[in-house]
């Protein structure tokens, strides 16, 4: 019982409900679009993408503006509309230009947060942006409300174009010949997946994100068969994981970003073996 | 009126031309099979006629009502959607994407027209089944429903059998010629010459010396009588 009492008494303070409302949106929107990105293999575009907005905000950083969010998503909204055209384009190998754009800017970022020290702590800056440590517990009330307007919009976006994204995802061309404006799609796409990723750096920190996004989606194609459940489950474990995984921490003091994530393989692999255990 | 007419279209893509000058028109009831051999440009065509690409020069023109939206295509299967977890229903629904616009969700139009598809297609049994579990032939079914609530006017089928044993097969072009003969055109490409012959009422041999015309014109060409000449032996 000294669990719970423990979290009500945490629960008091505003900025732990704060980070809980915060934080569980964040994950429902990269769950639910994890689902899409998983299936049109654009995984490692999230990745990139992830690297780039730590590039972004080290800038953001040492050029000491108030608020950042503003611009690391104009950064990474326009990467992330250069790598889909790249992948599309295949001409020079689309994976290897991510991964140069995508390393490149996690070099830069940390050279530059480096030379310009920006606090005393750089280390502890760095780490808090690489694994989000601690930082979705100290979001500012700015913050707070614009990851709340984002993650919204996103969710919105996500329920209004469902079944379009569903056509885009099944089979691209043949959405296009039937008249549907497929590339229009992709680009909206690629534009919500650079603001949800933008968005859950503040959960779990620039390179844990991919997690945030894969996890509760492979997850969720363990067991289920249609792309709706698929969906709804995959936003429900995110929704789950997450909560769960901002408690723990909480309680045990560990950091946030990680013990998401851990607890997303946990719930991983046990969705592993059920969907063994079913198909036999 | 002609449906679709090809005039002077030539096809290519890295500034590497495949096709030239290629001329044909399909008329509305028609069964045109595309052959040739791999790499000869079928797909490319195919494509083209889909609006995906464009040609390099000539022009595709649309005539009878036709738009360019209002065919159905039958693509060849990619890896994404081997794997893909939808259920039978929900891809054929996806059939009515462009009809629905705008607009969030499917109404109930779209919804009995996804629902006649499958019966068409004698599908209905699987509509929650999982698309990835189906057999060849019956995901190939789903495919073909969900090009029929695209149109009701065209079809274009890229190899509609490949990869199917020859029961599963011959039930396929059953399914195809049924459709022809409720009045859709049907536009198909095939590598088969056989089948070409047997199904089809106009063939579209590409190859260096592209062959347009009817069957019976084809069989009484060159290129028609070598094959039949390959079918004594």
């Amino acid at each position: 019982m000294e669990v719970f009492e423990k979290i009500a008494l945490y629960m008091q303070y505003p900025f732990v409900r704060y980070a809980l409302i915060v934080g569980v949106l964040i994950a429902l929107c990269s769950g639910l679009f994890g689902v899409t990105l998983v299936l049109k293999r654009f995984s490692f575009i999230g990745d990139g993408l992830s690297h780039i907005a730590f590039g972004a905000i080290a800038i953001a950083t040492v050029m000491k503006l108030s608020n950042n969010m503003p611009l690391v998503i104009a950064v990474t909204v326009i990467c992330a509309i250069l790598m889909l055209r790249t992948s599309q384009k295949a001409k020079i190998k689309g994976d290897a230009v991510i991964a140069m754009i995508s390393v490149g800017s996690l070099a830069v970022g940390y050279l530059i947060m480096n030379i310009f020290p920006t606090s005393s702590n750089i280390a502890g800056d760095i780490d808090s942006v690489l694994f989000g440590s601690t930082s979705i517990l100290t979001l500012s009330v700015t913050d707070a409300v614009w990851c709340g307007i984002l993650a919204s919009a996103v969710i919105a976006v996500f329920i209004f174009f469902y079944n379009k994204i569903f056509a885009v995802t099944f089979d691209e061309d043949f959405a296009r010949a039937a008249g549907t404006r497929a590339s229009a799609y992709n680009l909206l796409i690629a534009v919500v997946i650079a603001v949800v990723i933008v968005v859950a750096m503040n959960l779990v920190g620039s390179l844990l994100i991919s997690a945030l996004v894969v996890f509760p989606a492979v997850s969720a194609m363990r067991i289920f068969k249609s792309f709706l459940s698929v969906t709804i489950c995959s936003g429900i474990l995110a929704v789950c994981t997450s909560a769960a995984g901002i408690l723990i921490s909480i309680v045990a003091g560990t950091p946030v970003g990680a013990t998401i994530v851990v607890v997303d393989i946990i719930v991983f692999i046990s969705f592993f073996i059920i969907g063994k255990i079913c198909r036999k | 009126m002609a449906q679709l007419i090809c005039e002077n279209v030539s096809l290519g893509y890295d500034n590497k031309t495949i096709l030239n000058n290629l001329s044909f028109s399909v008329n509305s009831g028609d069964y045109l099979c595309i052959v040739g051999e791999n790499g000869s440009g079928k797909s490319t065509l195919m494509k083209t006629i889909l609006g995906l690409n464009k040609p390099m020069s000539g022009e595709i023109f649309f005539g009878d009502n036709m738009k360019k939206g209002d065919i159905g295509y039958l693509p060849q299967q990619t890896d994404v959607q081997k794997n893909f977890p939808a259920s039978v229903r929900e891809i054929v629904l996806s059939g009515c994407q462009s009809r629905a616009g705008l607009r969030p969700f499917y109404n109930k139009h779209e919804k009995e027209m996804a629902s006649d598809a499958m019966k068409r297609m004698r599908i209905e049994e699987f509509s929650k089944r999982c698309y990835r579990e189906l057999s060849g032939g019956q995901q190939q079914r789903v495919l073909l429903a969900r090009a029929l609530c695209a149109t009701q006017k065209m079809l274009l089928l890229d190899e509609p059998v490949s990869g199917l044993d020859p029961k599963v097969t011959a039930e396929m072009y059953e399914l195809i010629s049924g459709l022809n003969k409720e009045g859709i055109t049907i536009i198909m490409i095939s590598h088969d010459i056989d089948v070409a012959i047997r199904e089809a009422s106009h063939i579209l041999h590409i190859c260096e010396k592209p062959f347009f015309g009817t069957k019976e014109e084809y069989l009484a060409s060159n290129l028609g009588s070598k094959f039949i000449e390959r079918e004594d032996i």
